[in-house]
């Protein structure tokens, strides 16, 4: 285990990292949280204490529970993008790359939304809905699906060229065999290493959109939002926008460091490129 | 050369035809009935309708994006809700400052990034090498709007070095333009180094390991110019690609910075036209960016082909 850990360091500290973040979020209300929602306007803008390890907001709710409770919504909206955005990559891209006069259309159509910058994508798409967390989930995985497809399309091509997927389709493999028992796989060691990096990515871009107020309503303590009610006073009280800000830059780095660690165990080719 | 560009140019001009598209529909999907508003609350369903028929709402959409098109292949980008004033005017307003940080941003970024990459791979493996990865990962993943107040918090309150937020013109004096814009470029600069020095350091690790860098250093050659003329020139197609590509990085941080610093550039247009849901501007900014960025793009297809004849083909 020990060995392990010291041969993938990212995988080890990343993945602990992520799990303990993952415990806090769970387990939100056994860590000596109060209601993150509860507002106390006698006990405004207070500095970290005993009482309040990481002070309270201007309407006097417990920055350290928002920020407990705030994990709930990163996570939730990083792991969900990540999901749904290699799902609904994956096909596009494996559709693409077998069907070949959809390729066309279907690629053109995916450069045309790579051309809009993703965070703008993301904000254009939340201009047209009313905020709430689905809303997020749904703009930013818009926002991802394009570089998956491209990737996915691209190793399926490049696979599609290979001896053994050829002699397979010479001895008469049907194409929903081919897929399923000789494509997937193969994609599979990318689309993870890519999913990691959408989730931090997704995470970042919720906190973005919130912060600016295109994202998870105000009601939700996500850590755009709490960063979004401190920026205010951050001048004076800059710990209301300092324990969010930290807490989701760790969350990010852990997704980062797991990432880059399952992309040198997965693919050791890759790993000496980049 | 030039039948190459041509047909590079040409390339973009679906795509481009695809973001306007896009563009157009979000205005159409928008909530909200415009002749509905401008006919105000006491408007019968038949005056909504003679409004919406005179400003030519009840035509089909391809029709009225055709024409939405031609206008804006004019430089008509449409009026806004709010402000009442032409979307083109507002951002020729608020060009200044946003191009200022951008451009920055983009000079400062590869001049730090591209050496720190050249010597994190001629010192692979060394202590060098790791900081400069670390700072890698780090650059990753604290957010762009953290990073900004991090730097505001030390740099700006604790020391007064620099002014915590603002922006002065250009006219005003080049020393106070920048005095404003170093903070802001360095936070927005920051994940564009990481990846730029990332890319250019696994650029160069595999040109390093070829039979001429080999030969240069053989014949005598300095450490120096085997890195930066041998090795570099030959390691630039992934570097100038990632450079492009990041522009997306800095285009959607820039709307973040100018918020975290108060400057009043097309970033924070943007962010304000949210909060009032101002369509015609949010489509404006959009188009623009995404033009802007297509552009870059095609800037970089160019280069490939004067960096590396052999692509032309």
């Amino acid at each position: 285990m020990i060995r392990w850990a010291r041969r993938h360091p990212g995988i080890a500290a990343g993945g602990l990292l992520l799990v303990l973040i993952v415990l806090a979020a769970v387990l939100a209300p056994l860590l000596f949280t109060v209601d993150p929602t509860a507002l106390a306007p006698a006990r405004r803008t207070r500095p970290p204490s005993a009482e309040h390890w990481f002070g309270t907001d201007m309407l006097g709710r417990d920055v350290y529970s928002r920020v407990v409770y705030g994990a709930r919504v990163s996570l939730i909206v990083g792991f969900a993008v990540a999901a749904l955005a290699s799902a609904i990559g994956l096909a596009i891209g494996v559709v693409a790359g077998f069907v070949r006069w959809l390729d066309n259309v279907v690629m053109r159509a995916m450069d045309g939304l790579m051309s809009v910058p993703p965070i703008l994508l993301a904000i254009a798409l939340m201009a047209l809905t009313r905020g709430s967390v689905q809303n997020v989930i749904i703009a930013i995985t818009i926002a991802e699906v394009p570089r998956v497809s491209r990737l996915v399309r691209g190793v399926v091509l490049s696979l599609r060229e290979l001896p053994y997927v050829e002699a397979a389709i010479a001895a008469g493999t049907r194409t929903p065999r081919l897929i399923w028992r000789h494509i997937l796989p193969n994609t599979f060691a990318p689309l993870i290493v890519q999913a990691s990096y959408i989730c931090a990515s997704a995470m970042i871009t919720e906190a973005i959109l919130s912060f600016i107020g295109a994202g998870t309503p105000p009601i939700v303590p996500s850590w755009g939002n709490i960063m979004a009610e401190g920026r205010a006073l951050w001048q004076v009280k800059p710990f209301i926008v300092f324990f969010p800000a930290a807490a989701l830059s760790i969350t990010v780095l852990a997704v980062n460091l797991l990432g880059d660690g399952l992309r040198d165990a997965l693919d050791p080719r890759l790993a000496k490129r980049l | 050369m030039w039948r190459y560009a041509g047909r590079r140019a040409l390339a973009t001009v679906p795509v481009m035809g695809f973001v306007a598209l896009f563009v157009f529909s979000l205005l159409y999907l928008a909530p909200g009935d415009p002749a509905a508003i401008i006919a105000g609350d006491q408007a019968s369903a038949e005056d909504i309708a003679r409004i919406h028929a005179s400003l030519g709402l009840d035509r089909p959409f391809l029709v009225r994006f055709g024409e939405w098109l031609w206008h804006v292949l004019q430089g008509d980008l449409g009026t806004s809700i709010f402000a009442n004033l032409s979307v083109a005017h507002m951002i020729g307003q608020r060009i200044e400052p946003t191009l200022s940080l951008m451009v920055l941003t983009l000079v400062f970024s590869v001049v730090v990034a591209v050496p720190l990459g050249v010597l994190a791979a001629a010192r692979a493996g060394s202590w060098v090498d790791r900081l400069v990865m670390l700072f890698a990962v780090l650059g990753f993943s604290v957010p762009v709007f953290v990073m900004g107040y991090v730097l505001a918090f030390v740099f700006a309150l604790q020391l007064d070095w620099l002014p915590v937020q603002g922006y002065t013109p250009i006219s005003h004096g080049v020393w106070p333009w920048l005095r404003n814009l170093i903070l802001p470029v360095v936070a927005l600069g920051a994940i564009y180094i990481a990846l730029i020095a990332r890319v250019t350091r696994a650029a160069m690790l595999e040109v390093l390991g070829q039979d001429y860098v080999r030969t240069a250093r053989a014949k005598g050659l300095g450490l120096a110019p085997i890195l930066f003329v041998h090795a570099l020139k030959n390691a630039a197609v992934p570097i100038v690609t990632v450079i492009g590509l990041g522009v997306a990085l800095l285009i959607g941080g820039a709307v973040v910075t100018e918020s975290v610093f108060a400057i009043p550039g097309v970033g924070r247009l943007v962010v304000d036209a949210i909060l009032r849901r101002d369509y015609p501007v949010i489509q404006g900014v959009t188009l623009l960016f995404s033009f802007v960025y297509v552009l870059v793009n095609l800037i970089v297809d160019l280069l490939y082909s004067v960096l590396d004849p052999r692509i032309r083909q």
